[in-house]
């Protein structure tokens, strides 16, 4: 360390130095030659650090981190394969407005485009799969940079930032000290101003419309709006559609929840969209999971379209009231200019066409021995009282979660959404675990996905990490599977999977490790992973062919979709099997 | 309605900011038809003239867009408004005994400078709208254009209208 007079410092401790003061006590990452002197310098820091298998497991666990705690992840990498490992899980962020700070190592300055060894142009690679990154070839100019990068991260829209620091520069002294100034990005304005004219506009349409309906987004989350998108919805007696990345953001056991809408959503809510006369969008960016085949979209409804980035106005959905701002603040402008009212006969008529949905509902399924996914999701809603924190991974059991689990609380799920990266939840589970230490935490995460990033096993053994997996095997990679039925006359190209026996692959690494085949098996074993210390598998072997119901084929219009096929007869409840 | 499109981007002259700016184009899919790029009256700053082909839906959007990239100051769309704008070509075109006082003529007609003269060859520099130039490489093509080469659109509004007073503060133009 420095004596007590000099702030003369390396730029490797200089970065450390930052990180502590952004309030960073946890990295995830991976050594190698470029980062050396990084890596070197942390052990003088009371930053914690996770040692990774892969680095793309070092950015979702930074983003998981992010998602879970609505703090900046920090990620950490070499030069040159490192940095490139890191760019799937770079694109998540994007793609999901996620908070994270990527490090990377970089050849010394002198030798930047020599393809010197472990060279590679990720500040190039990531160009399009950032918010904004930065090559550091200068130690002045390591502080103020790192502070930046923060800075951006976590502001406006928030996003991904690559900081790529040369080997040089971490070895390089530096008198830098930060002095408290504000980072001056005079090119970056995250805040918008909302204007009175169209905050008025919006109130006229909301108090006129007879079949309105809100479409909350991933935004309500982010901005941490969910209080007041509640009081919002208690007065004016709207219904909420959530999008994937929006469940939580409104509780799911409200009376005016509709659940998910979109590719996968509810018949009730799709149809709700279709019949609207007022859609209000709040911080979602209507994408095509979302809205079907946009020309038949929502054809009656004028669009208000809530939303903190303005290249997100007019994308998709025309919106007839733009409202470019904070989500938060928006609803807050609003709420007191409302009128106060009820909805009843459009709520009535949406109450209707839920319960025509109820006898397609798997839940009422007679029980014939065999195990479904959805009563996987079900029980270990009910068996968590719908209370932890769940880390869904990409494919059908992520949108049987999202069915099924219902969530109360914002950050309670955590999936991937826009870039649907395959093998996120683990990785990303591990990052939750570090912001929610007290929450309990379970990876819902198919037999595909798993094996995508399941060497993170050894990451949970290693640092002592308490979360469940609940692998959902079914023993294909299911959601294509489903398409060669749907559409592709049922050739199962490349969707066949054999797998490691998953509780000896848990048991190798160390962790405790159960499988379920039966539905009776699956409340004694979920109670045994919660209570039994370290990382838990569980190994649930599901139907083989089940599809995800409903479904909106790809490009097809929103209320044209497939339903599962009516069982009969209705059996009211299977909360106890 | 669709129409080629002047914007204007002031931007921090820094290393990759062009790229950020080209790289956005053609992950949006916006096709460019000129870009130039140069030094401004501010040190430190940059300043891009773009044309394209746009919408009004996808001209907002483009703005925005780039109003997301960090290094970018200001936008201005300048097609509607009154503007200069001004492309440079230098054209050398066959010029043979017998045709040269043509091609001379129709250079002094365009009010084209000859900046050099070859044997078989006559080189114009020209300054101008991008019609004016356009018609001069009208009238020079059938006497055999040897070589081209244009610099694309700059544009400045009209009038004392000061768009940017200082780096970052953004005046209502």
């Amino acid at each position: 360390m420095t004596g007590p007079r000099s702030t003369r410092r390396s730029g490797a401790q200089l970065i450390w130095e930052v990180l502590l003061s952004e309030g960073v006590d946890v990295v995830f990452g991976y050594p190698g030659g470029a980062i050396m002197p990084a890596y070197d310098t942390i052990l003088q820091y009371p930053i914690r650090h996770v040692l990774v298998r892969h680095e793309q497991g070092a950015a979702h666990m930074a983003d998981g981190y992010a998602r879970a705690s609505g703090k900046v992840g920090v990620a950490v990498a070499t030069s040159g394969p490192g940095a490139t490992n890191l760019v799937t899980g770079i694109a998540t962020a994007m793609l999901d407005s996620s908070p994270i700070v990527c490090i990377t190592g970089q050849v010394s300055s002198k030798f930047i485009g020599t393809d010197a060894f472990q060279e590679v142009d990720i500040t190039g690679v990531t160009l399009p799969i950032t918010k904004h990154n930065y090559l550091v070839t200068d130690v002045d100019e390591l502080g103020p940079t790192l502070k930046e990068a923060f800075y951006v991260a976590r502001s406006g829209r928030p996003g991904p930032v690559l900081v790529d620091i040369t080997k040089d520069v971490q070895q390089a002294m530096t008198e830098w000290v930060d002095d408290g100034s504000p980072v001056r990005l005079p090119g970056y304005r995250p805040r918008h101003a909302l204007h009175e004219d169209t905050l008025q506009r919006a109130i006229e349409l909301i108090d006129a419309a007879e079949r309105p309906l809100i479409l909350a987004g991933h935004g309500i989350v982010r901005a941490e709006a969910s209080a007041e998108l509640r009081a919002f919805v208690e007065k004016t007696g709207i219904p909420v559609g959530s999008t994937l990345l929006g469940l939580g953001g409104f509780p799911a056991t409200h009376p005016l929840s509709l659940g998910m809408m979109g590719m996968h959503g509810e018949a009730w809510v799709n149809h709700a969209v279709q019949e609207a006369d007022l859609l209000i969008a709040l911080g979602m960016r209507f994408d095509d999971r979302v809205t079907g085949r946009l020309d038949t979209y929502a054809p009656g409804a004028k669009k208000i379209h809530v939303e903190i980035d303005p290249s997100e106005i007019n994308k998709n959905v025309k919106a007839d009231v733009p409202i470019v701002g904070d989500v938060r603040e928006v609803l807050r402008a609003l709420l007191p200019r409302v009128q106060k009212r009820t909805r009843g006969p459009w709520v009535a008529r949406i109450e209707e066409s839920k319960g025509h949905s109820a006898v397609r509902d798997i839940k009422h399924l007679p029980h014939d021995g065999r195990l479904f996914a959805a009563h996987v999701m079900h029980d270990l809603w009910r068996l968590t009282e719908g209370k932890a924190l769940i880390v869904s991974d990409v494919g059908q059991h992520q949108m049987w979660e999202a069915q099924y689990y219902k969530h109360d609380h914002p950050r309670g799920l955590v999936t991937s959404g826009g870039l649907g990266t395959m093998g996120f939840s683990l990785p990303a589970a591990i990052g939750a675990a570090f912001a929610r230490k007290d929450d309990e935490i379970w990876v819902v995460v198919g037999d595909g996905g798993f094996q995508m990033t399941a060497c993170e096993l050894a990451t949970c053994a290693q640092e002592g990490i308490k979360v469940n997996v609940a692998i959902i095997d079914n023993g294909y990679l299911g959601m294509v599977r489903q398409w060669q039925e749907f559409f592709y006359d049922g050739r199962y190209s490349a969707t066949p999977l054999k797998s490691p026996d998953f509780v000896k692959l848990a048991e190798a690494h160390g962790l405790a490790a159960r499988r379920v085949e039966t539905r009776e098996q699956i409340a004694d074993a979920v109670a045994w992973a919660r209570n039994t210390p370290g990382t838990c598998v569980i190994d649930f072997r599901v139907e083989q062919e089940d599809a995800v119901y409903p479904m909106v084929p790809a490009g097809a219009a929103l209320h044209d979709m497939i339903r599962r096929p009516a069982h009969s007869p209705i059996v009211e409840t299977s909360e106890d099997p | 309605m669709r129409q080629l499109r002047t914007f204007v981007a002031h931007v921090e002259d820094r290393p990759g900011v062009l790229n950020r700016v080209v790289s956005l184009f053609r992950r949006r899919g916006y096709n460019i038809e000129s870009l130039t790029v140069g030094r401004t009256e501010r040190e430190g700053v940059s300043r891009l003239t773009v044309v394209m082909e746009a919408d009004d839906d996808a001209a907002r959007r483009i703005e925005a867009n780039l109003y997301k990239l960090v290094n970018v100051l200001l936008v201005d769309d300048l097609t509607n408004a009154p503007n200069v704008t001004r492309d440079l070509a230098l054209v050398k075109v066959k010029a043979t005994p017998e045709s040269r006082p043509h091609v001379l003529q129709l250079a002094e007609v365009f009010r084209a400078r000859t900046v050099d003269v070859g044997s078989e060859t006559v080189t114009l520099e020209i300054t101008g709208t991008t019609d004016k130039i356009d018609g001069l490489v009208d009238v020079l093509r059938p006497y055999g254009i040897v070589e081209m080469v244009r610099t694309g659109l700059i544009a400045m509004r009209r009038g004392n209208s000061e768009v940017v007073r200082e780096v970052g503060e953004v005046v209502a133009a």
